[in-house]
């Protein structure tokens, strides 16, 4: 039995301690809007916070979050109003959505590291996230946008 | 074939269906519409449409009115990233005035009253601008009327403003008019097609800043794509897929160590009568990871089909071979195709031969369906692109008839033209039959790709013929590449003028708007291709090869002459004869091309100076077939590292002409979108055959661009009130080559093959060295 906290809910999994964290996510806890991507990491549509940090689910084992905090999109502001979430709808970031959420959770981690991020740093942070859309334009714009709501300063 | 699109007809099949609901009576216009709860408003959370409150005004086939003056749009086009259903109800709703905030949009299911349901080729704002704009008038006129009726008023002179009706110097809300009812208005298709439609000058909505419905729940995790669909009871399905595409017999099963995964359940031989899976093993388990581990585990012997031994090699140098072989492949229709008697008077003479590698769709959300049977329906719950052709096919596999087979499209995390192909949900339906019970089939990356509908890659020989004088006398295009319209729908492939079929999708683009005198155009099946897999419609298509021969060709053909390749593009794009446009779609015809060339090279910068080994290169199109032509051109500016081989794309200036532009930012993010797709298979992304395989089937060897390697972009749009054209694609069919002509001019080495690496760059460099 796994237990760990999903966007402040108490939740206990009975599953392989090797099950990818992700698909417990969407199918054990019904929370959907954590995408599948690749399953190597490396497209990050999987994208969740754990303990505030961005981690990718489809390689997390549940066993390596026993005890831990998950938030999802879903969990990123009660009302959907994340400053990110707010300048992405602003900018009209998604096409088809797929990469978003994880798009959204990669942006939202950096920019508590970065509160104003340059162009280099949202090169090497946002680059492992794939956008086969390829929103990167506003995404690049949108993170800016964020990031001068919340205070930070180019 | 009549759920099939009609060919030079914009949207006629949909036209037909277009008149209201007249001969059935009053009855039909004031019902409920059972559909609603078979269709997905991609505005709400979860997708499920809101009740309509009260009864319900639906005057056609295409929206509905309830008390509250609210207007449901019926959406038949799959929601995929172009937020089509914003731009198509924006159409409807400025002819019908109404306020954008009372609109909401369904996307459909496959209920045969819609006809042809398919979403591709950039056709969906071209094909139902004429029905939405007549669907919207005729309302507006209904409720006109019917609300003079109810005020007691004559009719003459009224008018409707955001849902209001103004007239006898009285007004009734929209909503106000459907709770009272009373509207019976009839309309024959003859004079729905004589409506009159706003002029340009008085709308509202088209054209005008807005924000797409589909947004916020793609924002906060809420929009519900076909990998979310579940039914209580379903198992979850992975394929053991078969060595080769076609042919592939299973032998046998050994699943000893798979049954200790947790949650594994059988294997299940697919037996397919339509021969879409030949060869698919399903693993069937209680979880999805459940269900990979075990299909890790599962053991099939296959016997192999053709193409078990085919690499990128053998499929190039067939391509090549049947280039070779002058009474191959089909004559397209143009002006003058006999080239024979200008080569023969040319002073002089270019051949180039152009190559591009295959490329994989590799949208984001992996394939995959759920099939259950319910109430005698088999109902099929993901993501497509073209349900009128996967249903024929779905009831062959099932022997069941169409009637018995529902699609409910949900979001799709891309698609890009692989969801025309609808394979995938064969196996999940025939599962569902075979086991009585839901099966959610999903398919992981590597499996995706491993099946994937590539885009074939491709050799296409250019030939020039001059005067001497700087005039050219005649040009031939030959290109061979596997055909998409051959492997998935041969009965939309016209005839050439040699009496050859061929697929229209693969050769679009050579039939260019220049004036070159003779002018042949061959289209070659590389037959191996198609043996060896199944070719799929890619972002663009055949333009997206073709283009990219054509242009660098072009310059090529500048260089030979000395000229300026801008000065020779619209010294070529003269609007003359054929060239002059015909029709709505067309009118202008390549002065509109000439055009966008300019003012590319203008707000680009053509002719200034640049810092070394930096230069600009253009390409033009028509986008993708000379019936709807976006008249579309790019100047990339680009540097090339001369030590690494390493091109950086700096600007991407795109400029377009699309007509009427209904959905400014769409337009826009669309527009965005196909560029750096171009830019990506320009430079990023590309695979090979080996021994019947792509070699690459994930991220870790299969590189698309990334946000670091993303360029600035200037994308601008024509002010037109022409007809709107497609946007999905034409800006895909012009980066490439825009690439290698800067390359050129950067440090004059020419590349022929796209992907272009740093290998190949280095390896042109010292060759001219």
């Amino acid at each position: 039995m796994t237990q760990f906290t999903i966007n402040g809910r108490a939740v206990s999994i009975d599953a392989d301690e090797d099950t990818p964290l992700l698909w417990v996510i969407r199918d054990a806890i019904g929370l959907t809007g954590t995408k599948f991507g690749c399953g190597i990491g490396m497209c990050g549509a999987c994208t969740v916070h754990v303990g505030g940090r961005a981690i990718r689910s489809c390689i997390t084992p549940i066993s390596a979050v026993d005890g831990a905090e998950v938030t999802t999109i879903e969990g990123l502001d009660p009302a959907g109003q994340h400053p990110v979430q707010k300048a992405w709808l602003e900018l009209q970031t998604p096409q088809c959505g797929y990469c978003q959420s994880g798009q959204i959770m990669q942006a939202a981690a950096m920019l508590k590291d970065f509160p104003a991020p340059t162009d280099a740093d949202i090169d090497a942070t946002m680059s492992g996230n794939l956008c086969r859309c390829m929103t990167y334009v506003r995404i690049r714009a949108a993170i800016k946008q964020a990031a001068a709501e919340m205070g930070g300063k180019s | 074939m009549s759920r099939l699109p009609p060919k030079g007809e914009p949207g006629g099949f949909l036209s037909r269906r277009a008149f209201l609901v007249a001969s059935t009576g009053a009855g039909l216009a004031f019902g409920f519409s059972a559909l609603v709860e078979a269709a997905m408003d991609p505005a709400v959370p979860g997708g499920v449409p809101m009740s309509p409150t009260g009864p319900r005004f639906e005057p056609t086939l295409w929206f509905a009115i309830d008390g509250e003056g609210i207007v449901t749009v019926n959406i038949i086009r799959a929601e995929m990233g172009q937020h089509v259903g914003t731009a198509l109800a924006r159409i409807l709703a400025d002819e019908l005035d109404v306020a954008w905030d009372k609109v909401r949009i369904v996307h459909v299911d496959t209920d045969p009253k819609w006809g042809l349901m398919v979403t591709g080729g950039s056709w969906s704002v071209w094909q139902t601008f004429p029905i939405f704009s007549q669907a919207g008038a005729a309302g507006r006129i209904a409720l006109v009327e019917a609300g003079a009726k109810l005020l007691n008023v004559s009719p003459a002179g009224g008018t409707a403003k955001g849902g209001v009706v103004h007239v006898g110097g009285r007004s009734i809300s929209y909503g106000d008019i459907v709770k009272r009812g009373g509207v019976a208005r009839q309309f024959t298709p003859e004079e729905m097609a004589k409506l009159p439609i706003k002029p340009a000058a008085e709308r509202k909505l088209i054209g005008k800043p807005g924000k797409a419905l589909d947004i916020t729940a793609k924002i906060n995790g809420t929009a519900i794509y076909g990998i979310d669909a579940k039914v209580p009871g379903m198992v979850f399905a992975r394929p053991k897929l078969p060595p080769t595409r076609h042919g592939s017999k299973v032998i046998s099963v050994n699943d000893r160590e798979a049954k200790t995964v947790k949650g594994y359940l059988r294997c299940l031989t697919i037996d397919d009568p339509s021969d879409t899976v030949p060869g698919w093993v399903l693993v069937i388990a209680e979880s999805y990871p459940a269900a990979i581990r075990a299909a890790d585990l599962v053991k099939v012997r296959w016997s192999a089909g053709p193409g078990a031994k085919v690499s990128e090699r053998n499929l190039q140098d067939h391509a090549t071979s049947l280039i070779a072989k002058a009474d191959v492949g089909a004559l397209l229709d143009t002006r003058t195709a006999d080239t024979a008697s200008a080569f023969k008077a040319a002073k002089s003479t270019l051949e180039q031969t152009y190559t591009t590698a295959t490329v994989l769709h590799f949208q984001l959300e992996p394939l995959n369906a759920l099939a259950f049977e319910k109430d005698g329906i088999m109902e099929i719950h993901t993501g497509n692109q073209w349900q009128s052709l996967i249903l024929p096919t779905l009831a062959k596999a099932l022997d069941r008839a169409e009637t018995k087979i529902v699609m409910r499209t949900y979001m799709l995390g891309g698609g890009f033209g692989r969801r025309l192909n609808g394979d995938y949900a064969v196996p999940a339906a025939l599962a569902a039959k075979a086991l009585g019970k839901p099966v959610k089939l999903v398919l992981t990356r590597e499996d995706d790709v491993r099946f994937d509908s590539v885009r074939s890659p491709s050799v296409q020989t250019v030939r020039m013929a001059f005067d001497g004088a700087g005039d050219i006398l005649a040009q031939e295009h030959h290109a061979a590449a596997g055909w998409p319209t051959l492997a998935n729908a041969p009965a939309l492939m016209p005839k050439g003028k040699n009496g050859v079929a061929y697929d229209p999708f693969a050769i679009s683009g050579a039939d260019h708007w220049y004036e070159v005198g003779a002018h042949k155009v061959r289209a070659i099946n590389n037959d191996l291709a198609n043996e060896t897999f199944r070719p799929g419609w890619l972002r663009s298509v055949g333009p997206g090869w073709t283009n990219w021969a054509g242009e660098s060709f072009i310059d090529e053909a500048a260089h030979h002459l000395k000229t300026d390749p801008v000065a020779l593009r619209l010294k070529l794009l003269t609007g003359a004869g054929a060239n002059a446009g015909s029709d709505a779609s067309t009118v202008g015809g390549a002065k509109r091309q000439a055009e966008v060339v300019r003012r590319a090279a203008e707000a680009a910068g053509w002719g200034k100076s640049l810092p070394k080994d930096t230069a600009l290169g253009l390409a033009t199109s028509f986008g993708q077939e000379r019936d709807m032509p976006t008249w579309v051109a790019c100047v990339a500016r680009v540097h090339v590292d001369r030590a690494s081989g390493v091109v950086t794309v700096q600007k991407l200036t795109v400029v377009t002409d699309a007509g009427t532009i209904v959905d400014p930012d769409g337009a826009r993010a669309q527009t965005e979108g196909a560029s750096l797709w171009g830019l990506s298979m320009a430079l990023h992304e590309g695979t090979e055959f080996v021994n019947g395989q792509v070699n690459d089937v994930n991220l870790d060897t299969y590189t698309p661009l990334r946000i670091a390697d993303t360029p600035e972009l200037d994308i601008q749009f024509v002010d037109s009130t022409e007809a709107p054209v497609g946007l999905g694609e034409p800006a895909t069919t012009v980066v490439a080559p825009a690439i290698a002509n800067a390359i050129f001019r950067a440090v004059g080495v020419r590349l022929r093959h796209i992907p272009i690496t740093p290998d190949a760059v280095r390896r042109a460099l010292s060759n001219e060295g």
